[in-house]
């Protein structure tokens, strides 16, 4: 039983790693940024939300509704000045200004928050309380809503991107940006809508992440950069579902692993990741999605 | 426009290849003289001097060989943490078992250009940004694993056993020669390498990669020879690191702040040149020790510093001078030299 729990648990992770993925995804899919400050970003949201919550006393769940929307404000600023001039000059400098940035981040939140750790909500029952089925299998009430947050924020992105006049204007934008210019769309303002999506994402990642552990400067590179890439890799470059369920895959992987002995958590999950980019580099969805 | 042209090739009457704008004789001679002069540096500076600059040498080999994979070969690579971790556990496993360090030094180099054989395999599947992140989950895999075996210090590290034999002082000076050497070994290595065919493939590729590729350029093979040379150059670092702080910590020698030095220094000195590294390390180091007790600023700063010049000065501060005096002190590329004057002088940085 012990087992079917650890599978459980790995399953329900996995969506907060397809919510740490999907801004990535998209960012990549859209852009073709691979946007190496994603999981310092990540902690940026976090950290804000914590402060909203303690100068405003906004109720902890409803906190993302103040910083989502800061943080798509902040992905389509960053988006039109910083990201675009890099693009603008090439893939090189994406990755050095990115790379940079990430940097940048980490050590001013040391700098100026210190290495201690914050949690986000860690006394409220949503947190603490888990649904107990017999007595080994015990389900994280807070891991079920991040999961069903993911599951969300997948559909409205595959709804928004497949079936809204913005959602066209982005799949055309990525097709070919010479073209969608030449038709009348700036791309530009386009890649910034698609950017405020991706940090939208990056806001409700930051704030589940805090939920479920603790925030500190260096979690945004060791933990949700690093997992987010897992997650995309074994799913599948470009494909939404499949980051879903390469994030599923890293989720159990970690937890099989936690179960063997409990050191052995994130070594199994990149050693899955491993495995996934020797025998198949394409990841485990052939199927190409639209990004 | 480029030239490249092996000088081999029969020329015509007046035109002539050479490899720079002017006569670079005297920069060997330059050269030969500062190395010669830092070799006497143990006799003639306070002991405080050398520490410093055996950072110096870990920085500016780093970035010599970053600048190699980023600046030559277009690999960006976000993981050379693990070789300098890597190095550094070569030293200690050779030092627990009764090797000298200084002596498990170029083993350790060697060791590492091996290990990035297979590590190769792993990443080359995946280009440019992908990349970048795949070396990263690489190193904290590799880190993983190294935290597992308590022999070794787990996930707390080791003092490195072995050096208790030398006085202070003579430590001091053994380890800044080694430092010299690694430094001077692994810039000569890559200006050789870079003068020869490697250089000459790797040029091709950053002009136009499908006409190199049609015209039997081995670009695989350019690009897991680069990989290999970065592996061990960043593992001699590792090791020399090892020796330098006189103990292994994992967090400590595979912490990505190693590739965020190499890649800003590189960057800020100018990418693509062999210049670069070394103007970028001379920067590196006056912020590194002006900003000394005010923590994590200078890493701040030489971030900011090195967005700026990605952005606004693509070819860095030595791109800034050869601009103004056309001068390449170690010159890498070929030129044309008409019967009229001289070629335009070829485009630099890579593109992606």
């Amino acid at each position: 039983m012990a087992w079917v729990n650890a599978i459980i648990q790995g399953v329900l992770t996995g969506g907060l790693y397809a919510l740490f993925a999907c801004g990535l995804s998209l960012m990549f899919g859209v852009m073709k940024v691979v946007n190496l400050a994603h999981g310092d970003l990540a902690v940026v949201a976090g950290y804000v939300a914590v402060g909203i919550i303690a100068v405003t006393h906004v109720p902890v769940l409803w906190s993302f509704l103040i910083v989502v929307p800061i943080m798509a404000v902040a992905g389509y600023a960053l988006q039109r000045t910083l990201i675009q001039s890099s693009l603008d000059r090439s893939v090189l400098t994406t990755l050095i200004v990115t790379f940079g940035l990430s940097v940048v981040i980490e050590n001013a939140l040391l700098q100026f928050f210190t290495a201690n750790t914050r949690g986000i909500g860690a006394n409220l029952g949503l947190v603490q309380d888990s649904f107990n089925l017999g007595s080994q299998i015990q389900i994280g009430q807070l891991l079920v809503v991040i999961f069903a947050v993911a599951v969300v924020v997948l559909l409205g992105l595959q709804y928004f991107l497949s079936a809204s006049k913005y959602g066209r204007l982005i799949r055309a934008s990525a097709d070919d940006k010479e073209a969608a210019q030449l038709s009348g769309a700036d791309y530009r303002h386009v890649f910034g809508i698609a950017a405020a999506l991706a940090f939208g994402t990056v806001a409700l990642a930051g704030i589940a992440y805090g939920m479920y552990s603790q925030l500190d400067p260096t979690a945004g590179t060791d933990t949700i950069l690093l997992f987010a890439f897992a997650a995309v890799v074994i799913g599948g470059l470009g494909s939404l579902w499949g980051t879903l369920l390469g994030g599923i895959v890293l989720g159990v992987a970690q937890q099989i692993g936690a179960q063997i002995n409990i050191s052995y958590e994130v070594l199994a999950g990149y050693l899955v990741f491993l495995l996934v980019l020797v025998l198949r580099p394409e990841g485990i969805t052939t199927r190409r999605a639209q990004s | 426009m480029s030239v490249v042209a092996e000088p081999s090739t029969r020329p015509s009457e007046g035109f002539r290849v050479t490899r720079s704008r002017r006569n670079v004789a005297w920069t060997g001679a330059g050269a030969l003289i500062v190395v010669v002069v830092l070799a006497m540096f143990p006799f003639i500076v306070y002991s405080g001097t050398t520490t410093i600059l055996v950072q110096a040498f870990i920085v500016l080999t780093l970035a010599s060989m970053w600048n190699l994979l980023a600046g030559y070969a277009g690999l960006v690579s976000v993981g050379q943490q693990a070789f300098v971790g890597l190095g550094a556990y070569f030293v200690l496993i050779l030092a627990i078992n009764g090797i000298s360090p200084f002596a498990a030094l170029p083993v350790a180099a060697v060791g590492c250009g091996v290990v990035a054989l297979p590590l190769w395999w792993l990443v080359s599947r995946l280009r440019s940004g992908y990349f970048a992140i795949a070396t990263w989950v690489l190193a904290a895999t590799i880190m993983l694993v190294i935290e597992r075996f308590s022999s070794i210090g787990g996930g707390t590290g080791l003092p490195l056993p072995g050096l208790a034999g030398f006085s202070p002082n003579l430590l001091t000076a053994y380890t800044y020669w080694a430092g010299l050497a690694v430094t001077v070994v692994s810039m000569v290595a890559i200006y050789v390498l870079l003068r020869g065919r490697l250089g000459l493939v790797l040029t091709a590729v950053r002009d136009d990669e499908v006409a190199a590729r049609s015209s039997g350029a081995r670009v695989g093979l350019a690009r897991l020879l680069v990989f290999v040379v970065a592996g061990a150059g960043c593992g001699a670092a590792g090791a020399l690191l090892a020796i330098s702080q006189l103990q292994v910590q994992p967090s400590a020698v595979f912490s990505v702040q190693w590739t965020a030095e190499m890649a800003f220094a590189t960057i800020i000195g100018g990418l693509g040149t062999i210049e670069g590294p070394i103007v970028g390390t001379i920067v590196y180091m006056v912020l590194q020790q002006t900003l000394a007790s005010y923590n994590a600023w200078y890493l701040i700063i030489l971030g900011l510093v090195a967005m700026g010049v990605a952005l606004f000065a693509r070819r860095g501060l030595w791109g800034l001078v050869d601009e103004h005096v056309n001068l390449r002190l170690f010159p890498v590329g070929y030129y044309l030299r008409t019967p009229s004057g001289m070629g335009a002088p070829r485009p630099r940085v890579p593109s992606d």
